[in-house]
């Protein structure tokens, strides 16, 4: 059983309380939204792609201290990254999510974002964690379709 | 053969009541044997569901192991004497809410259920275009949507009576909007997201003087008071099993026999004919007109059961336990820095619902629930309610018989962890 520590971290507390790259970007070259209607977690994601790199990414919403901190790490972890290593990025931290909590689950080369493996204990909340993940994907694929947990 | 009720081996004595009033009935529901998250599971949800006392268990299992068959149809002793327990249940029911007669309960198989049935039959029948239906602003969905969908069908409208900022009922404004065009009155006993107790026999009286019928939702009623629907008067009243300790699955439509006499069918099917050809069907009389198809036999036994159960504590026992919990719980939270209570109207029952500055009521309910703590964080189906109060959500506690002043206690300690991780 892992403490409740393992989920509300230190990191995960700063960056729920203040989260970084909040706001948006015009015109963003992507953009979409998130809802996940059992609890209420909302956002938009804006994204800036340059030759195949995310040189960008801003968020609006308001949710759970969990979701903040997960859309909030997002930006931190994407900008930079080439489309591909993003991508690859969003399925790792949507399988480490998900992984059942009785399995190891694989948090390497994850760094900060290995704290959400803990959300695994809280099984009403894993959505809340990966929402801007799966809107990520959306943005990127440009489809326009809003990512929903429900 | 005589059936051995196991609702009989209730002690109807005092000491009972007096368990209830200094320590709650906890050792009555074997789910408390078992932890939650490794921790003495402090259950304060019952306004969601209520838990299950090991009578109301045995019922339905001794139900399914001894006495099962289909009910009014076969000739077999089995059934008859399924028949004679699912009926006799009946009479049980009409004593907890005081209604006149035994045919004026509808088996549904819940408020939800009852709400909708009232809305396709009586609501269908009597409502057209330009006439209203008036709501307050503290309904649960299931008393906004089903009368959403009869708008649409008939294009008849919703008036929303508005809430005070303590979230009572504002009176003169219900007044008000009791106007020619309505037609039908439905409202909740009891807030399920706030607790306040609505006066149900005046709202029943005003609409009355103006020949408006009077549907109640006595979801969060019937575990917590005595209801009496000849005083109240009411024209419907509708509750859920699950939420008075009995099984889900199960709930109960009264309406006046009059009114229901003159009601079409809700769903066709077996039990609900006297004659069926295809030049033409002839219905049953009341409550089978109402309840077409195999019902929940058991969930309407285990509702007996249940409804002995909270009897032979006796509602005066209920509500003394009930208000001394809620009052105690009230003092704790009002401690807790940044906690704001919402819902704090004179006549309220076993809710506390609240907001804490900076905090999401899914991280609340998160950390309670590691201590082993259960809650419901959201909208409590209620969002009208939140938005009256201008707040996405708030996280409840809810008191039912089982709990104990310790639960609170254990209540306010995750609050104050709650503020201390958060700052």
């Amino acid at each position: 059983m892992g403490d409740l520590r393992d989920l509300y971290q230190e990191v995960i507390l700063d960056h729920g309380r203040r989260p970084r790259n909040v706001g948006n970007i015009a015109p963003p070259c992507s953009h979409a939204d998130g809802y996940n209607p059992l609890c209420g977690d909302k956002l938009t994601l804006y994204l800036r792609i340059e030759d195949d790199t995310v040189s960008d990414v801003k968020f609006e919403g308001a949710g759970c201290a969990i979701f903040t901190a997960s859309c909030s790490l997002l930006t931190e972890a994407l900008i930079g990254k080439s489309i591909e290593e993003a991508n690859e990025l969003c399925r790792r931290f949507v399988a480490m999510s998900t992984t059942p909590v009785e399995e190891e689950c694989d948090t390497e080369g994850l760094g900060k974002l290995g704290v959400f493996a803990g959300v695994r204990e809280f099984p009403a909340r894993v959505k809340c964690a990966t929402l801007a993940w799966h809107t990520f994907e959306n943005a990127v694929r440009g489809s326009g379709e809003s990512a929903q947990t429900e | 053969m005589s059936r051995p009720d196991p609702s009989a081996c209730l002690n109807l004595s005092s000491s009972r009541t007096r368990q209830l009033l200094v320590g709650g009935m906890r050792q009555d529901f074997p789910i408390f044997e078992h932890p939650m998250r490794g921790k003495r599971l402090v259950y304060l949800d019952s306004a969601a569901s209520a838990q299950k006392p090991q009578v109301v268990i045995d019922t339905v299992q001794r139900f399914y192991t001894e006495e099962y068959a289909n009910i009014h149809r076969g000739v077999y002793e089995l059934s008859e004497e399924a028949t004679q327990i699912y009926e006799g249940n009946r009479e049980k029911v009409r004593r907890l809410i005081n209604a006149r007669e035994i045919r004026e309960m509808v088996y549904v198989r819940g408020t939800t259920e009852g709400l909708n049935l009232l809305a396709a039959t009586f609501g269908r029948q009597r409502l057209g275009e330009g006439d209203e239906i008036l709501l307050t602003e503290m309904e649960h969905h299931s008393n906004i949507v089903p009368w959403q969908m009869l708008c649409e069908q008939t294009g008849a409208k919703i008036v929303v009576a508005p809430i005070t900022d303590d979230g009572a009922l504002d009176m003169d404004a219900f007044e008000k909007l009791l106007g020619p065009k309505v037609k039908l009155v439905s409202v909740a006993h009891i807030s399920n997201a706030l607790g306040t107790v609505n006066p149900v026999k005046e709202i029943t009286r005003l609409a009355h003087d103006k020949g408006i019928p009077v549907i109640i939702d006595g979801a969060q009623a019937v575990p917590h008071i005595a209801v009496d629907v000849q005083d109240i008067d009411c024209d419907f009243y509708v509750f859920s099993g699950h939420k008075i300790y009995g099984p889900t699955g199960i709930g109960i439509l009264y309406g006046k026999a009059e009114l229901l006499e003159q009601m079409p069918p809700y769903q066709g099917g077996g039990d609900m004919i006297l004659t069926v050809s295809f030049k033409g069907t002839t219905y049953n009389e009341i409550p089978y007109r109402f309840e077409a198809g195999t019902p929940d036999i058991a969930g309407a036994i285990g509702l007996g059961t249940a409804i002995i159960y909270v009897q032979s504590l006796g509602f005066d026992a209920i509500s003394a336990h009930n208000d001394k919990l809620l009052n105690y719980g009230t003092e704790l939270l009002q401690e807790i820095p940044g906690l704001r209570l919402i819902g704090t109207a004179p006549e309220k029952v076993a809710v506390l619902s609240f907001v804490m500055d900076g905090i999401h009521p899914h991280d609340i309910g998160t950390i309670l629930d590691s201590r082993g703590i259960a809650i419901r964080a959201g909208h409590h189906c209620a969002q009208p309610v939140m938005e009256r109060f201008n707040i996405p959500a708030t996280t409840r506690a809810s008191i039912g018989i089982y709990n104990d002043k310790s639960d609170l206690d254990a209540l306010a300690e995750g609050l104050r962890e709650v503020r201390r991780m958060f700052g």
